[in-house]
């Protein structure tokens, strides 16, 4: 674990602690359970969005994406009543062929990725309205799906008037961060990531195929997007396309830059944004329980990322300093080994 | 010449040491109002940093410089500028998104509006125009620079010295990119600053036009003034001889087989740099041919386009002869083909990443079971390659970029050497890379030889070229002029070929 994971960490429980202080309910099982879902539903697609960024680029359309894939999966199920799996897998591959275009236009058309990706937002966003006249999107009266709402909203390992269970999405996101945090730091693929973030050229000279794994990084950001826009549909029921998801997509970028990826690219972790998604979402129940006017969510959230950063960036120039001097300590002692030789 | 014949610029015993190179020593150079002084010498002859002292950029060790006739004591940039001392550089300093006018009058437009300080546009052209006028120039001063060719460029830039009063114009290498006659129109306008009493000192590795425009021409050899020409002694020939000749340390180690078979053969490769020159190159098993030629000759070109980074707009490429399609470096190094690149931080190394990171990089997969990395398996290569090349790190997890420039080029070649070469090019290999460390790197290009690798060496080294290689291919302005075997090495040889000239 990086020192700066292990300072988020620490952030996360002593604002936990303040508010379990200030108001115990804070800790209740119904609580931790819902602030559990919410950081399952926006962590999910903040995975993505980390890749993507450690690449050097950004994906700004997640939020329109899932205003757009929400009212054609609900459509899917309603409208045209297909059995939910099938349109479960449609919905993913649709979100992964528009990863698939966010990357082409980035690597082969060489289009700045806040371009492409601005187009997307309005794009999407645009088209949902259309599809569904402005209107909002929902299921009919009495329509289930038992096994989908269990998978999506449900909770697991619950114990009958004592434990109330861990939320099924926050399942999902341990599941979803695993793979991502093997595949990221364990895998070629993860090193050509950060290689590709880091240093392009040299990467190319590496004989790494650069365009490619941007490529994919834009696509697991849309699969990602595609995954979370069926939990957010399952969670809201109904979706009005000209609100759902709106501004999601800061919510992403705010996690992963509170984990620590550069926006200039080449430096994330999964548990950093695992725990930047954690983060974002206490804060956001300290609003509710502390009675802070929910009008000043944004407000609270902009300023404790803004302070994060800051603090972090000056821990990073003192541990610079540190290892400087330590590097010079290194040499003398180096220099004293060869000597003895 | 003017009449007024004391000289502008005096610079006496100027010397400046670094620590273990003496990169002047006690030079004496002096400019007439007037007058075009040819600079000249080899790569690495001192020329740049003699510059960079006149520029102020530089403090010398020792020496003194005098400026119209007033002593300077410490001369700083701003010295330089005040004095009148303008520089026209190789690589131009020009702000392409910006016209004419503002290049010209960059930080010191003129105002108008008081404190809203715009600028006034009007007066910009007033100012500009007549400069462009002095120089002959086919452009307007609200032209975007974008529009510019590149001799346009050079003119804009003397107009931008012009405009600071200048009465020393140093130029450097300025017809290195321009065309024939964009070079005689460049000449003539020095011939007119000239007349206007404006001096010049003219860097150049191009000999004919030194002695189509010098008054007299000073040659720098290791640092020091080893002779001047002037008037109708101002020959190529004499030139040549005047920057050869000093003594080269030999560095040869020999290598221990004869070279076999052909394992790279280029074919009429022609680079986007030079499209009218298609280049053949064959190289053997178990030799190390250098590429020698002046900078900018098309060598770095070459071997961009060899190992894909440019696709060559046409040629055949056989590596053991088989014909290989290279579109991307991917598939050079599938086939053995690895580059060690000029430009080492920019396309060598990940800076930021370990020593580990970095070896494994272009052969990732084979240190991973499935697609996962196994960390021990990656170290234990990093640190057999650490041993093997003596890199001087703390361990394999330093980062590459604490490293000194010799280790960092160890960490390169670390890279290939993990893998299995058949052919590896060096470009510039020591650049910036201290004395201990070079002589590992000319051992470590002689073990890859003699163990049957083909290595191509790109140098503008002479020292270098003329003692690690066993045979020379020179370049000459995107051709090669001539291939020298190891009994025709002289530095007078490879020198007449780089500057295009055929031998005898």
């Amino acid at each position: 674990m990086l020192k700066k994971d292990l300072g988020l960490l620490l952030l996360i429980l002593v604002v936990g602690a303040v508010v379990a202080f200030l108001n115990p309910r804070f800790l209740s099982g119904i609580n931790l359970a819902n602030t559990a879902n919410l950081v399952g539903l926006f962590g999910l697609f903040s995975l993505g969005e980390g890749f993507v960024i450690i690449t050097g680029g950004i994906d700004l359309s997640v939020g329109s994406i899932f205003a757009l894939l929400g009212v054609i999966f609900i459509n899917l199920l309603v409208a045209y009543g297909l059995p939910w799996p099938v349109a479960v897998l449609l919905i993913i591959m649709a979100g992964v062929i528009l990863g698939l275009i966010h990357g082409l236009l980035v690597t082969r058309v060489r289009m700045q990725p806040f371009v492409v990706t601005l187009c997307g937002l309005l794009i999407y966003r645009g088209v949902a309205r259309w599809y569904t006249d402005d209107g909002t999107a929902g299921f009919e009266f009495g329509q289930s799906f038992p096994t989908l709402e269990r998978l999506t909203t449900g909770r697991s390992f619950a114990v009958e008037g004592g434990f109330v269970g861990i939320p099924n999405s926050f399942i999902a996101f341990v599941v979803v961060a695993l793979i991502m945090g093997v595949v990221l730091h364990r895998s070629v693929f993860g090193r050509y990531l950060f290689a590709v973030g880091k240093n392009e050229e040299a990467a190319r000279y590496s004989g790494i195929r650069t365009r490619a794994i941007v490529t994919a990084a834009y696509v697991i950001s849309g699969g990602l997007a595609g995954i979370s826009a069926i939990y957010l549909a399952m969670y809201t029921r109904s979706i009005s396309p000209a609100s759902h998801g709106n501004f999601y997509e800061l919510y992403a970028i705010a996690a992963a830059v509170l984990g620590g990826c550069s926006l200039r690219g080449g430096e994330g972790s999964v548990l950093g944004i695992v725990l930047g998604a954690i983060l974002l979402q206490v804060l956001q129940n300290l609003v509710n329980l502390l009675g802070i006017p929910s009008s000043l969510n944004f407000a609270v959230m902009g300023g404790v990322i803004l302070v994060g950063v800051i603090a972090d960036m000056q821990l990073v120039r003192y541990r610079a300093f540190k290892a400087n001097e330590r590097k010079r300590a290194g040499i003398v002692a180096l220099g004293a080994a060869t000597q003895g030789e | 010449m003017s009449e007024d014949a004391a000289p502008f610029l005096e610079l006496n015993g100027i010397s400046k040491t670094y620590p273990g190179v003496v990169a002047l020593d006690g030079v004496s150079l002096s400019v007439c109002r007037g007058e075009i002084v040819g600079l000249i010498g080899e790569n690495g002859a001192g020329k740049s940093t003699l510059m960079k002292v006149l520029g102020g950029v530089v403090e010398p060790t020792a020496g003194t410089i005098r400026v119209d006739g007033r002593d300077r004591a410490a001369f700083s940039v701003n010295d330089a500028i005040t004095s009148g001392i303008a520089f026209v550089h190789q690589e131009l300093n020009l702000f392409d998104n910006l016209d004419v006018g503002a290049n010209v009058l960059i930080g010191r437009e003129p105002l108008y509006g008081g404190p809203l300080r715009l600028i006034d546009r009007k007066a910009i052209k007033r100012k500009v125009q007549p400069l462009l006028d002095r120089l002959g120039a086919d452009f307007t001063p609200d032209t975007p620079v974008a529009e510019l060719s590149l001799a346009q460029q050079q003119l804009l830039e003397i107009a931008k010295a012009l405009s600071l009063d200048a009465r020393l114009v140093i130029m450097d290498e300025p017809t290195s990119s321009l065309t024939l006659t964009e070079t005689e129109r460049l000449l003539t306008v020095l011939h007119e600053l000239r007349r206007d009493g404006v001096s010049i000192i003219f860097i150049s590795h191009r000999l004919n036009e030194v002695k189509a425009c010098a008054d007299r021409v000073v040659v720098l050899r290791d640092g020091r003034v080893v002779g001047a020409l002037d008037g109708e002694r101002i020959k190529p020939e004499a030139m040549i001889r005047l920057m050869i000749g000093r003594d080269l340390k030999s560095l040869y180690i020999p290598p221990k087989t004869a070279p076999g078979a052909p394992v790279l053969e280029i074919e009429d490769f022609r680079t986007s740099a030079f499209p009218d020159h298609p280049v053949s190159l064959t190289l053997r098993r178990g030799e190390i041919l250098g590429l020698a030629g002046l900078i900018g000759a098309g060598r770095t070109e070459l071997a961009c386009a060899a190992f894909g980074i440019d696709r060559p707009l046409s040629g055949t490429l056989r590596i053991d002869g088989k014909a290989a399609a290279i579109a991307e470096p991917r598939d050079a190094i599938a086939r053995g083909l690895y580059l060690v690149p000029e430009d080492r931080k920019r396309a060598g190394l990940h800076l930021e990443f370990s020593l580990t990171e970095n070896i494994s990089l272009p052969d990732l997969k084979s240190y991973a079971t499935g697609s996962l990395i196994s960390p021990i398996a990656e170290a234990g290569n990093a640190e057999a390659q650490r041993q093997r090349l003596n890199i001087k790190a703390y361990d394999v997890a330093t980062e590459a970029g604490t490293l000194s420039g010799g280790n960092q080029q160890k960490i390169v070649l670390a890279k290939w050497l993990s893998m299995k070469p058949r052919v590896i090019i060096f470009d510039e290999p020591t650049r910036g890379i201290d004395v201990g460390a070079k002589s590992e790197i000319y051992a470590l290009m002689r073990a890859l030889a003699d163990a049957g690798v083909a290595v191509l060496m790109i140098s503008s080294d002479m020292e270098e070229v003329i003692g690690v290689s066993d045979r020379m291919a020179v370049m000459h302005e995107g051709t090669i002029s001539g291939f020298l075997e190891r009994d025709r090495f002289s530095e007078h040889n490879v020198l007449q070929l780089a500057v295009g000239k055929t031998l005898n």
